[in-house]
């Protein structure tokens, strides 16, 4: 889990973040918070998986199927 | 007047690129400025995207910034997810960028560099660009469905069987030859296995730490792998000066290649987190790195090209692999010119991601054009060497015998010259006994990329490290190819046989997994150990299947993409996937028939079972084969070779002909021309209602 920052991230810190964030979609990393947020906005009441559920989820299909990777 | 400048800069930048391809292809004689080749690529790539890529997007597709993408609509937080364009482009390029641009380019710079350079530029702008973005269009307007299910949808059930059974064989013959490529750049080289090994463990370590000790921190744990590689670089270097040691990890080819197929298998059953993801990350990362570091090495060297524009080989007799320049430059390079397998991931996880439409000329387009750049980038690696250095390193031993003097006096009589001392010294220099026969184009292009990098940073002495820094790289592409790839068809070898034995098709029982993963690491692994053993160098009858069936799948693409355009009632714009089309099948074909019929028994595969037949009658062994059981198994497997090259080809023909024949429905009025896409649906609700 992700400790919260005690004050308000700095410019700075909100560029490195998002750059973080950039890096880990590029790639192709499992996106936890994005999914827990579009859970919590689109499907409230629904179960959300943990983060280590999710990951193992995504990453089993992501190697599952041709058009992962590429020659 | 801004309009008027940006007129006048397009036409110097179509000026500069069309005397940069005039140089290229008219000088004689002198060596040449890579400078030349960068500017012919990068001015043709920029004109292509402003001008082709727009047209389809205009006049093709229609691509609408105001239609609702798949992400959109069916985002889920899993596979839909609206997706900044720079990030999806990041994605993609990592998705489509493999080894494969690496080693094409390589070997055909046995034509010259003028074939290939001609191929890469012109083939991926009319080509293989054109095939990415179609296929992306037509499956972002399809709710991201793959390529096979468009094939059965839009053209048949017929070309949708065909088309997985292709994609299945091409896995097979691909993930053999990377295979081999591996096996023969660490072959009797205990510095590369060391460090190769090395990266096994490392990758489990970053899987143990990103499941439990900082779970999600996937950056951080990439960072603590690349510092690791670095370690596992110089921990080769010391094993490979230790005597003990290094005779401990100088291995043969056959055992590297049973070590490879144990690989494979492992990270087919092994949970997925523990090998193959975090190996994915470290080799995105050390990709894009390296892919950088190349261009900015290049750009500040600017080496001259040692390599004529076209050597003598173009007549079919040259020793890194069989057949004259038409069609084997355009069966050898294929990623990097067009590309099949990209159609798979252009219909996979990328349409997925798309926020609008207008960005897929900048993904499907250019992320292809990126592709084309880094097979610029090698070729000039390897035409920076001198060609008997390049001759020395990427013949196969039968034609070199073993020493460096046979090799010295080999490469003379093909009209070259390199010393014997000059050949020692190489090698000593970059830390390895010897570079003859190190075929398959990734010792070549390392030493290339030495040459590039030690001359921007670290001088003659840091060779070593360069050359050991990029086998590593190649390698650690090549295996995150392999194994992600022999999990995939292990997946697709279930899905088929679930029909003719139930239990099999169950994904995560253990017997099935076990079974399953052994089948399909036995099929690749029979052409990787044929090849480690085939006198001729494997490379020369492999990478050829590869490039065919490469080519046969971007054959499918342009039918499905061809259709595609002809039932939306654009028949009149068909041409632009119909051309490609057209030149694949030529190629396929001509490359077929030639490897099946030809004569020459270094070609095709039926006159060298022939040939060994004949020996045998005669009651001799043929060259290669110590026992009469070895030489019946050659010819066993010029048969297999034989009958894959056919299988290919026939499908090509099933796919044609299957998707002509929906052509002609729809062009000649016998079948409504109706498109299958996803009906419009505006992004703001104003937008569709009010006008």
């Amino acid at each position: 889990m992700r400790s919260p920052r005690a004050h308000a991230p700095r410019a700075w810190q909100r560029r490195l973040d998002a750059a973080a964030a950039a890096l880990r979609r590029i790639i192709g990393a499992p996106d936890y918070e994005h999914y827990a947020a579009h859970m919590r906005a689109c499907h409230p009441g629904q179960q959300v998986l943990s983060r280590d559920e999710f990951a193992r989820q995504r990453l089993e299909d992501r190697y599952a199927r041709p058009g992962a990777r590429c020659c | 007047m801004p309009k008027l400048l940006r007129a006048l800069a397009w036409a110097a930048i179509s000026v500069l690129g069309a005397t940069a391809l005039a140089t290229l292809a008219l000088r004689r004689g002198e060596s040449i400025s890579a400078a030349w080749l960068l500017v012919a690529a990068i001015c043709t790539y920029l004109v292509a995207y402003r001008l082709y890529a727009r047209f389809i997007a205009a006049r093709i597709f229609a691509l609408d910034p105001n239609r609702r993408t798949p992400a959109e609509r069916l985002g889920d937080g899993r596979d839909f997810v609206p997706t900044n364009r720079w990030i999806v482009f990041g994605h993609h390029f990592a998705a489509i960028a493999g080894p494969g641009p690496l080693v094409g380019p390589t070997l055909a710079a046995q034509f010259g560099y003028l074939p290939g350079a001609l191929w890469i530029i012109i083939g991926v702008a009319l080509g293989g660009a054109v095939q990415d973005f179609v296929v992306l269009c037509a499956s972002v307007r399809r709710d991201g469905k793959t390529l096979g299910q468009m094939a059965k949808e839009e053209i048949g059930p017929v070309a949708g069987f065909t088309a997985l059974v292709a994609v299945l064989g091409i896995m097979i013959v691909l993930i053999a030859v990377l295979g081999l490529v591996v096996v023969n750049a660490l072959r009797s080289s205990p510095w590369g296995t060391v460090t190769i090994g090395l990266t096994v463990p490392i990758a489990m370590f970053m899987g143990v730490y990103l499941r439990w000790l900082r779970p999600g921190r996937v950056l951080e744990a990439s960072a603590i792998g690349v510092a690791l590689l670095v370690v596992a670089l110089y921990a080769g270097r010391w094993v490979a000066a230790d005597p003990v040691l290094a005779a401990m990890f100088t291995l043969g080819g056959t055992s590297l290649a049973w070590l490879v197929m144990v690989y494979g298998f492992a990270a087919s059953v092994l949970p997925v987190w523990l090998l193959l993801a975090p190996r994915d990350y470290l080799s995105a990362f050390v990709k894009i790195g390296v892919v950088v570091a190349l261009a900015v090495g290049i750009l500040v060297a600017l080496p001259p090209l040692q390599m004529p524009a076209l050597t003598r080989f173009t007549d079919g007799t040259g020793p890194v692999f069989a057949g004259k320049v038409f069609p084997f430059a355009f069966i050898t390079i294929a990623c990097g010119a067009i590309s099949g397998f990209h159609a798979l991931i252009a219909s996979g996880t990328t349409p997925k991601l798309l926020e609008r439409e207008t960005d897929a000329p900048l993904i499907g387009y250019g992320g292809m054009l990126m592709e084309s750049f880094v097979a610029i980038m090698a070729l000039i690696a390897a035409c920076a060497l001198t060609p008997g250095v390049f001759f020395a390193i990427n013949a196969p031993a039968s034609a070199l015998g073993g020493t460096v003097e046979s090799a010295a006096h080999a490469v003379a009589t093909w009209g070259f010259t390199v010393s014997p001392a000059e050949l020692q010294q190489l090698a000593r220099q970059v830390g390895e006994t010897s570079l003859l026969s190190r075929t398959g184009g990734a010792p070549s292009l390392a030493v290339g990329m030495a040459h590039i990098f030690a001359n921007v940073l670290g001088g003659s002495g840091a060779m070593a490290i360069w050359y050991h820094f990029a086998i590593m790289f190649e390698a650690l592409f090549i295996l995150t190819t392999l194994d992600a790839g022999t999990r995939v068809g292990r997946f697709m070898l279930q899905d088929l046989g679930r029909h003719v034995w139930e239990p099999f098709g169950r994904v995560s029982w253990y017997p099935a997994v076990l079974l399953s993963s052994a089948i399909f690491v036995a099929m690749w692994g029979h052409f990787l150990y044929q090849g480690v053993i085939d006198p001729l160098g494997g490379i020369n009858s492999l990478w050829p299947l590869f490039g065919i069936s490469n080519q046969l799948l971007a054959a499918v693409a342009l039918c499905v993409g061809t259709t595609v355009i002809v039932k939306m009632g654009k028949a009149r714009y068909a041409p632009v996937t119909l051309l490609p089309l057209a030149w694949l099948v030529v190629i396929t074909m001509s490359a077929g028939w030639a490897k099946l019929w030809s004569p020459d028994p270094r070609l095709g595969f039926l006159a060298h079972a022939r040939g060994i037949g004949a020996v045998l009658d005669t009651g001799a062994l043929p060259a290669g084969a110590s026992t009469m059981l070895a030489a019946r198994r050659m010819m066993f497997n010029d048969y297999l070779d034989a009958a894959v090259a056919a299988f290919f080809m026939l499908s090509v023909v099933v796919i044609v002909i299957a998707s002509a024949h929906e052509w002609m429905l729809v062009v000649g009025g016998r079948k409504p021309a109706v498109s299958t896409e996803v009906p419009f649906e505006p992004r703001t609700a104003t937008a569709g209602v009010g006008d």
